[in-house]
């Protein structure tokens, strides 16, 4: 815990730098008769957030933040294993979404989450994995009209949803 | 007599049929999301909230109202059947709510809650629609000064009263605000912070983006975690009797359901402070007006009923600064603030006198809610005990989809979801780290507003920052604001001496 504390002090000192760089391509100082450029704002934020991880820094050093006195690891191994699944495998769905479109990829992700991480029945996950994109349709795109994405595969939209489209639309 | 009319006409909206319904299904969805460990009414309000885009504001903003008072009562029930509370608005009905609970007096723990929620809410809706009007009217006066001003006691709360790391809960309303900077800037429309060239900088980055990053994934990725280990749930037998029997019970805490209704909807304005430290102080004192003071953490009914009373009242009390003042109580009123952009509202005062149909609608929608919530809270205790079963490997991949197509909803776009899903990330892991994410969400809302009052104050005084100092409403905000910020420090200097003296 107390590596990671200082870790992401530096990170995040580093992203105020850039922060302030970015800002900075727009004027930071005072324009006539217009007030503070359009920088300042987010430019002196950006400083604040580095004072905010130097004095974490500092508190890290002095040993004065309950983080940097914890022997504790930041993440054990089943904490670390848990967190790359999960996320991973949302990370995954995102990314499946590009391609397959949304109900391609929720099916999957919930197959994958149900049966293999959460050693579900094949009944109940197949009945989640069928009713939860059927609801997100009727719901989004029918009731709401949002379009969600199909995917970068033309033909799934076109022989999938077009005929769904004309029926519910 | 004008105050009643208000209401009055707030009672014709809120009674609509849709309303009506809206209302009944936010305080049952509301009672199911706050019954879950680990979810709260801010993660309810977040997930849900695109799927408000159907109906007007009005009925969107019940509707959001309804589950966030739902949220509040369900709280109660995972603190007393799990031990684990359902949010952290519900850490203090734990300590005595679990002890009842394992001598087999859960439904009357449920049952104590129940009435102290709904005591506490409606003292609060009646505290809220006194108060205000005659509050709304004098805030009209504010000109951009004292906007910002108010922006500052509201960051100052975090820091004065919030109780964590001091360079951290900066960082993290540096951080929201910077993030609010995004896109094109607000005054001379320049693209600005467009990192990397990347297109979907160009719209900003909306609030909700980041609400649901923190409150949907990140909070998940967190409960994942920590909800390793096996939860046992308690049993509890429920029959009209006996719920009749824990109703006659509850008279005994009446002292301190007062008590905790009065605590916390005065503690729920206060941004930063809201219901969490409410319900903690109703506990503290509900346990000094007790006859039996050392029955508390052993199972003691006004243990139960006290926190109850003062989370209920202070959510409540959160969205008095909301509607007023256009400044947040809490993070989840935050995320009501922001939707009220969405839907086209201008928070602040004249909400009061150009959307009056709106804001009474919701506060008349609260006495509605909070009537049904505690009939569906006391109906559904049983469904609720089932719901607690569920094993979270179900519960977490619905929210994570819930998250994703409603990250997508607001602005139809994929950069959008990556966004969400890396602040989700972000926060998991500043959260490890003690850094508050609240702060942040507060800030990205106000952001725009802060910027804009802030520019605008300094080219009315032509650059000075004396402005803030020189008109007496804004001079007053702003120096209330130093004291809280300057309050760890005193808090610091007198530990030291404490310590330094203890030494010698």
């Amino acid at each position: 815990m107390r590596r990671m504390e200082i870790i992401m002090a530096i990170v995040m000192g580093l992203c105020s730098i850039g922060l302030m760089i970015k800002s900075a391509e727009l004027e930071i100082g005072w324009i006539p008769d217009e007030g503070p450029g359009g920088g300042a704002f987010p430019f002196w934020l950006a400083a604040g957030m580095l004072v905010c991880c130097i004095w974490i820094a500092f508190n890290w050093w002095q040993r004065t933040s309950p983080p940097s006195t914890s022997v504790e690891a930041f993440m054990d191994r089943p904490a670390l294993i848990l967190f790359i699944i999960a996320a991973g495998s949302l990370a995954l769905m995102i990314g499946l979404v590009h391609l397959i479109g949304i109900y391609g990829s929720v099916p999957i992700f919930l197959v994958f989450y149900l049966r293999l991480f959460g050693n579900h029945s094949l009944r109940l996950t197949s009945a989640l994995a069928l009713t939860i994109p059927v609801a997100i349709f009727f719901f989004f795109e029918v009731t709401l009209k949002i379009t969600l994405p199909k995917g970068s595969i033309e033909w799934i939209e076109r022989v999938i949803f077009f005929p769904l489209y004309e029926i519910f639309l | 007599m004008e105050i009643l009319d208000a209401l009055l006409q707030g009672f014709i909206v809120a009674l609509e049929p849709i309303n009506l319904l809206l209302v009944i299904v936010g305080v049952t969805v509301g009672l199911f999301i706050g019954a879950m460990p680990g979810l709260g009414s801010v993660n309810g309000v977040a997930i849900l909230l695109p799927t408000t885009f159907l109906v007007p504001p009005t009925s969107a903003i019940i509707f959001l109202a309804a589950i966030y008072y739902g949220a509040m009562y369900g709280g109660a029930i995972s603190s007393i059947m799990l031990g684990i509370p359902g949010a952290s608005t519900a850490v203090a009905t734990t300590f005595d709510g679990r002890p009842m609970a394992l001598r087999g007096e859960a439904d009357q723990a449920l049952t104590a809650a129940a009435v102290a929620s709904f005591v506490g809410g409606t003292i609060s809706v009646l505290l809220f629609t006194g108060f205000a009007p005659p509050l709304a009217e004098v805030a009209l006066a504010f000109g951009s000064p004292e906007e910002f001003a108010l922006m500052m006691l509201a960051f100052a709360t975090f820091i004065g009263l919030g109780g964590d790391d001091i360079p951290k809960t900066l960082f993290s309303i540096f951080i929201g605000l910077a993030l609010s900077a995004v896109g094109l800037d607000i005054i001379s429309g320049e693209p600005r912070l467009i990192f990397f060239d990347i297109q979907g900088f160009f719209h900003g980055i909306n609030f909700l983006v980041l609400a649901i990053g923190i409150y949907g994934i990140g909070e998940m990725l967190w409960t994942i975690e920590s909800s390793r280990g096996n939860v046992r749930v308690s049993k509890a037998m429920v029959s009209v009797d006996r719920i009749l029997g824990a109703l006659r019970r509850t008279k005994e805490a009446v002292g301190a359901i007062f008590a905790g209704s009065f605590l916390g909807y005065f503690v729920g304005i206060l941004p930063a402070a809201g219901a969490t430290p409410g319900s903690m102080m109703a506990y503290g004192v509900a346990k000094m007006i007790s006859k039996k003071p050392d029955s508390f953490g052993k199972g003691n009914i006004s243990g139960v009923a006290a926190p109850e009373a003062a989370n209920n009242a202070a959510s409540t009390g959160s969205m008095l600064p909301m509607l007023t003042l256009g400044i947040p109580g809490s993070p989840t009123t935050a995320i009501l603030l922001g939707g009220m952009v969405i839907w086209g509202l201008e928070p602040g005062p004249r909400l009061f006198v150009d959307q009056a149909e709106f804001v009474w609608g919701l506060i008349a929608s609260l006495y509605i809610a909070n009537l049904f919530a505690v009939l569906v809270n006391i109906a559904f205790i049983p469904a609720f005990i089932w719901v607690l079963k569920m094993p979270f490997t179900i519960l977490a991949p619905v929210i994570f989809i819930l998250c994703v197509v409603g990250g997508y909803a607001p602005t139809q776009n994929m950069h959008d979801v990556w966004l969400m899903f890396v602040f989700g990330i972000a926060a998991y892991l500043l959260r490890k780290l003690d850094y508050p994410m609240a702060p942040a969400v507060l800030a990205i809302v106000l952001g725009p507003l802060a910027e804009v009052s802030l520019r605008q104050s300094l080219l009315i005084a032509h650059g000075s920052p004396m402005i803030f100092f020189e008109r007496p409403i804004a001079a007053t905000i702003m120096a209330i604001s130093f004291v809280l910020f300057a309050l760890p420090l005193v808090k610091y200097i007198r530990a030291r001496l404490s310590d330094r003296a203890a030494g010698l």
